[in-house]
């Protein structure tokens, strides 16, 4: 929808000259940003671009070193979110500020409690204006429901409702729609259309080329802290954006070529697994993957993938059913051994679990084969030999580093997941899990990744690929199989795949109606 | 072999930056404590009644404590006698934290060992001492090591606190102790309760009147550790588990066995400094066995940012203090408590020093030292 | 009934549990009192420990604050005394001394709690550390202060009394000796009772408490929300500071009427271990401490009123050392059966940063 340009109303925000340093880099370098009344502006740029620095000096979460900020034409300084709260300006951030323990209704009311006397909260009154306030905007919310029991898609929704609460008149989007599924991305922006239409300024930030194209009213680029462009999505397109963004040329498919599958190399037959809560969360997962093949997971957070996974390696004991490799048993054998089985494993949370960020980049290089020759001998360590590993790793998967002895603290985040793929894809792997692998890194970094695993299928490991982006999964998969609820409901082919039957079958598992605790509140 | 080649000032600033850490900061930090100490003497002296205000005492006491630590060549050698104990309760915190644990039970290790190498030593009282000495000390050893495998233990399987289970562990020690000065190594019909003397397990005195053989120990024990940690695989795991036990389980460590030999360890390597005072110095054990050991190693484990090569620096520092402070007292009438205090204040200087600098715009580099080498985050008690 | 219980006393090994059961029962009513006692510094350890860590900051420094207070409650008594005067007709034995000298108390322990409270929040030193910093300062200044005052005889400024209920409310049947066990006791000591119901219904009822609970489990969800996370950890670090404060204050006040060098006796980190078992609640904390003490109760009694029959010949066999220990080893027993189960708050021990770096 486009809006006349009304240059005779004060911009809702306009941030001037915004320049915000941190040790060692320019997070936002002199950027101007103007959004008017009722806009829905798009924020556009590569993971580690500046924007959420930006987005966080509106909310004072950060003071400017340069510039300034005005609201409705009038230069203010603000000092802190209940400055910004009170300005009517809030944010919701990509990693939720929601307390998990807590309810929906204390999550809202937090910093704006209502209160019976001065000490005690009016819990009826709190009820009944959160009942209210969702049904305003179309849904159902039960107030008491314990906040880390609902669904992400419902999480995000008590996130909305805790700015709207707040009387804001602009509302800042942190990359909201990354751990949606398509469905809920559109209920999402109808909501947020209406909020547009009722005069609120709306700043969403992503980096997804094809929402901001269908949402946005204006776009901004941003690329290494510093506005490279404005747009109108009328004008232009995912390569042009693309393009901007990353500031050449950018494939925005890597070209996967053909597969072709050998003999069936795991097998996974009626996997049971529980959670650390002794809930049972995988619930009987059958699936085989074939060398030289990628198997996609696609699912909504939370269904049972990661502890799937986590079974696979050995990090989780099953509590039923069998892991055959290449025809040897392997169920609830242990890390190290599925690790010397020739099984590779990159961890969704590289910084936890993936990487020992204090140590040198040389030992998180063999931080799975420390304990073999040639880096050790018995008891004692090879450390030339861990060295020696290690510069040639770096050399080979173009990691960007000053030393192979430097902290692995020290690295950026493409950096560091380069670390753990040269370490994991650095042998011949009989089968290779990957879980979110590319998870906020640039652009760079993901294309590189997505070539070595297409490299490793083609080599003819089996390769299993879980992932919250749909996309991710769409685009590299040969099958795409469907978790819900700790369960597989469908496996569909990679490359005919359909992305709003996907999303359906992620958000309903074929059941029709999407269920509670999928998109529903608590379970 | 590097991408780029480091700058000079790049290097430059690294070298200036570990300077300050190791060095500076530290010094700063003493002497600050130092400080603080003659503000506390001063003060006490105004609590006094029926006593002349004394401006230059704190400066009697340190010279006093100087005197008594390393005056004449007796002095140095009671500084040795008194390091021992220190520098290896230092590396029994200081390899804790390595893994990632508070062993505050270093009083309680050091407690059972004394107590092992006494009943170990008497049993072989007889023996010839190329026998006797390390039979008795291995017998310390165990009983340090035990009372360090029970809270690892603990913590492994159940995931109980150590910093509770240890303390706990150093008043049960206690009450052990005094059950066997009492009971069932008590010499009959004696005035007031002692064991049997270990005879010919005592060590042997290498240097001056008193110097014995557990200096070279503890020596030897600060390579065997160092080694341990930076060159072997074992080390290797010990220190990842203390980084984060997350990555070492996916790296096909067992955090949980790693828990317990480290915890056992550290109880060993306090329990040899029991048995060091024992068989070096007592040769028996009354009721009045005590020690300070518990917090003294704490405070060398931070001091030496838990380097094993720096605990004989930081041991040495305590130890004289501790072995001066006997003389101070007598001669400038200074309570020997005085000596916890300063050290509690070296400690808060070195945790608090860049906060403070940085607010008092002291030159200076940035340091990390908000917290020695990692402790579990989820280091809720 | 009797020739049930007899009969279950009588099974080899299992019978001993059960006379064991049977003792504890019997003498607890006589000792409730005492059990009362043993526990109001538990219990207010483990109070403040539950303020510290609902708010994200752990201290072990409690035993450390204990202390403190417990030497500058006993030494502003014995400086004020001849002055102020010691002798009172007050209900409790209140004196005006005594008054300035729990006060005193009070204030070191807000003192001792914003240092620690410094090192945590704004140093962002490791909060096991400062605490241990705090505990050796504590031991040191108040051993060396000690050292240097005891050799002058001071005389104590003397210590609450505790109050006398009517013995028709103490000979009730049945419940006479819960009264007692309340009622017989000093200012401080009940003062406990009222103190947990309070935080109970201030933690989970009020506007401060729901902030509290928030801010221990995701500060930055309550930064954002427009609170100040710094300000809200230092006031709570502080206050329960002086509930700690307190306990020391009832040990060289109400329980003693002096002090010796470190007589917190590791009282504070055994109300650590009560916070624990009580699962972060105050009225869960109350009832651990309460369960500990009477495991300290038990200890100094079973001396003189030991057990018969078969159990009393294996505890005659026991020595004297097992009694002091008990309480200690009974901690880590009950400590190791329950942390599995015993969640602390999600941030807690995690120094909080303001502004981060993001993209």
């Amino acid at each position: 929808m486009v809006k006349p340009a009304d240059v005779v109303v004060a911009p809702a925000i306009e941030m001037r000259g915004i320049t915000k340093r941190y040790p060692g880099v320019v997070a936002n370098d002199h950027i101007d940003l103007v959004v008017r009344p009722g806009e829905i502006h798009a924020l556009l740029g590569e993971n580690g671009a500046g924007k959420t620095t930006l987005m966080n000096v509106l909310y004072g979460l950060a003071t400017p070193d340069e510039g300034e900020i005005l609201l409705n034409g009038d230069p203010v300084h603000i000092s802190g979110p209940a400055d910004a709260i009170s300005r009517g300006i809030d944010m919701v951030h990509q990693h939720f500020m929601l307390v998990p323990v807590l309810s929906v209704a204390e999550n809202i009311l937090l910093g704006l409690e209502p209160m019976s006397g001065p000490i005690f909260i009016d819990r009826n009154a709190a009820r009944r204006r959160i009942v209210e306030l969702g049904r305003r905007f179309g849904f159902e919310i039960d107030p008491d429901a314990r906040v880390g029991s609902l669904s992400v898609g419902w999480q995000q929704r008590v996130e909305i409702l805790k700015a709207l609460y707040r009387n804001t008149r602009i509302l800042v989007l942190d990359e909201p729609t990354a751990v949606l599924t398509p469905q809920e991305t559109e209920e999402i922006f109808a909501v947020l259309r209406n909020l547009a239409a009722e005069g609120h300024s709306i700043v969403f930030i992503s980096h997804k080329l094809y929402e901001v194209l269908e949402i946005a009213d204006r776009i901004t680029v941003i690329r290494r802290g510093r506005v490279v462009g404005e747009r109108l999505p009328a004008e232009t397109n995912e390569e042009d954006l693309a393009e901007l963004m990353v500031g050449r040329g950018v494939e925005l498919t890597i070209d996967r070529g053909t597969s072709h599958p050998g003999p069936v190399l795991l097998r996974v037959e009626n996997l049971r697994v529980k959670d650390d809560r002794g809930n049972e969360v995988v619930r009987g997962v059958s699936m085989e993957i074939r060398a030289g093949e990628i198997l996609g997971i696609a699912g909504v957070a939370g269904n049972g993938q990661d502890e799937l996974v986590e079974a696979l390696y050995g990090l989780r004991r099953p509590s039923g059913g069998s892991v055959t490799l290449r025809d040897a048993k392997v169920t609830g054998r242990s890390p190290r051994s599925m690790n010397e089985a020739g099984v590779g494993y990159v961890p969704a949370d590289r910084q936890r679990f993936g990487l020992v960020l204090p140590f040198p980049i040389a030992d998180n290089i063999v931080l799975t084969s420390y304990y073999r020759a040639p880096y050790a001998r018995g008891i004692r360590r090879n450390d030339e030999a861990i060295l020696a590993a290690a510069v040639e790793s770096i050399d080979e998967f173009d990691v960007r580093t000053r030393s192979a002895e430097a902290s692995a603290r020290t690295l950026s985040g493409g950096n560091q997941q380069k670390v753990v793929v040269a370490r994991e894809f650095g042998r011949d792997l009989s089968l290779l899990i990957l879980d979110q692998p590319t998870r906020g890194l640039d652009v760079g970094s993901i294309e590189f990744i997505h070539r070595q695993v297409i490299g490793k299928r083609d080599a003819g490991t089996a390769v299993l690929l879980v992932s919250a982006e749909l996309d991710e999964v769409l685009e590299m998969a040969d099958r795409i199989a469907v978790m819900y609820r700790g369960e597989i409901v469908a496996v569909v082919d990679g490359r005919t795949a359909d992305k709003n039957d996907v999303g359906i079958l992620m958000a309903t598992g074929g059941h029709g109606r999407p269920e509670a605790g999928q998109t529903g509140v608590a379970s | 072999m590097t991408r780029e080649s480091p700058s000079a000032r790049g290097a430059l600033a690294r070298i200036a930056r570990e300077a300050w850490l190791v060095g500076g900061l530290p010094v700063l930090s003493i002497v600050a404590a130092l400080v603080v100490g003659s503000v506390i003497i001063l003060a006490s002296e105004l609590l006094l009644p029926n006593h002349a205000f004394d401006l230059l005492l704190p400066i009697k006491a340190y010279l006093a404590l100087l005197d008594g630590s390393l005056g004449k060549e007796s002095a140095i050698v009671n500084t040795l006698v008194s390091t021992t104990p220190l520098l290896l309760g230092g590396l029994a915190v200081a390899i804790g934290f390595k893994a990632g644990l508070f062993n505050i039970g270093a009083e309680g290790q050091f407690l059972m060992g004394a107590l092992g190498a006494v009943a170990v030593g008497v049993a072989v009282s007889g023996a010839p001492p190329v026998v006797a000495i390390p039979v008795a000390l291995g017998g310390g050893m165990l009983a340090g090591a035990a009372w360090g495998f029970i809270p690892g233990f603990l913590k492994a399987i159940s995931g109980a606190h150590e910093v509770v289970t240890t303390i706990m562990l150093n008043y049960v020690a206690r009450q052990v102790l005094a059950w066997a000065v009492t009971g069932p190594l008590a010499v009959p019909q004696s005035p007031s309760p002692v064991t049997y003397a270990v005879g010919n397990a005592a060590y042997p005195i290498l240097v001056g009147r008193n110097g014995h053989l557990g200096i070279l120990v503890a020596a030897a024990a600060v390579f065997v550790i160092w080694w341990l940690l930076y060159r072997t695989t074992l080390g290797f795991e010990i220190r990842t588990v203390g980084a984060s036990s997350d990555a070492a389980r996916y790296a096909g460590m067992r955090p949980r066995l790693l828990i317990i030999l480290t915890m056992s360890l550290a109880g060993l390597l306090a329990g040899t400094a029991g048995a060091g005072v024992i068989l070096g110095i007592n040769h028996q054990m009354n009721s009045t066995f005590d020690t300070t050991v518990g917090f003294d190693s704490i405070a060398v484990a931070l001091l030496a940012r838990s380097n094993p090569l720096g605990v004989p620096f930081a041991a040495l520092l305590f130890g004289a203090m501790r072995a001066g402070s006997g003389l101070m007292q007598i001669r400038a009438g200074i309570p020997v408590e005085l000596i916890d205090v300063i050290q509690a204040m070296i400690l808060l200087f070195l945790v608090a020093g860049p906060v403070l600098q940085r607010a008092f715009r002291l030159r200076g580099v940035r340091s990390d030292l908000g917290a020695p080498p990692p402790v579990p985050s989820e280091a809720t008690v | 009934m009797d020739s049930l219980i007899h009969t279950l006393y009588g099974i080899p090994v299992l019978g001993l549990l059960f006379q064991l059961v049977g003792y504890i029962i019997a003498v607890i009513p006589p000792i409730a009192p005492l059990i009362m006692r043993a526990g109001t510094p538990l219990a207010l350890g483990a109070l403040c420990g539950v303020m510290c860590e609902r708010s994200g900051v752990v201290n072990i420094a409690i035993e450390g604050t204990m202390l403190a207070s417990a030497f500058t409650g006993w030494v502003v008594g014995v400086a004020l005394g001849p002055y102020l005067g010691t002798s009172s007709s007050l209900p409790f034995g209140i004196t005006p001394t005594l008054l300035v000298a729990l006060a005193a108390a009070l204030l070191v322990a807000l003192l001792v709690s914003a240092v620690h409270a410094w090192l945590s929040i704004t140093v962002k030193a490791d909060q096991i550390i400062s605490g241990t910093i705090i505990n050796i300062a504590a031991f040191g200044v108040t051993g060396y202060l000690n050292t240097i005052i005891a050799p002058l005889s001071p005389t104590t400024a003397g210590n609450f009394h505790a109050f006398v209920p009517p013995k028709a409310l103490t000979d009730l049947p049945g419940i006479g000796w819960i009264v007692a066990m309340f009622l017989n006791q000093g200012p401080i000591a009940m003062s406990v009772i009222v103190l947990v119901v309070v935080l109970q219904v201030l933690l989970f009822r009020s506007r401060w408490g729901l902030r509290t609970r928030a801010v221990g489990e995701h500060p930055r969800a309550v930064e954002t929300a427009g609170i100040d996370v710094i300000r809200l950890r230092y006031r709570n670090v502080m206050a329960g500071g002086m509930l700690a404060g307190l306990a020391g204050a009832f040990l060289s006040m109400e329980a003693t009427n002096q002090f010796q060098a470190g007589m917190s006796g590791g009282r504070g980190f055994i109300a650590l271990a009560a916070m624990i078992v009580g699962r972060w609640t105050p009225i869960g904390a109350f009832g651990a401490a309460l369960l500990f003490s009477t495991f300290l109760a038990l200890g100094q009694v079973i001396g003189f009123n030991p057990p018969s029959g078969s159990l009393g010949e294996v505890v005659a066999k026991l020595p004297p050392q097992t009694w002091d220990a008990l309480p200690y080893l009974v901690t880590i027993i009950i400590l190791a059966g329950i942390v599995g189960r015993s969640i602390p708050p999600a941030a807690d021990g995690q120094p909080y940063e303001r502004e981060q770096a993001g993209g």
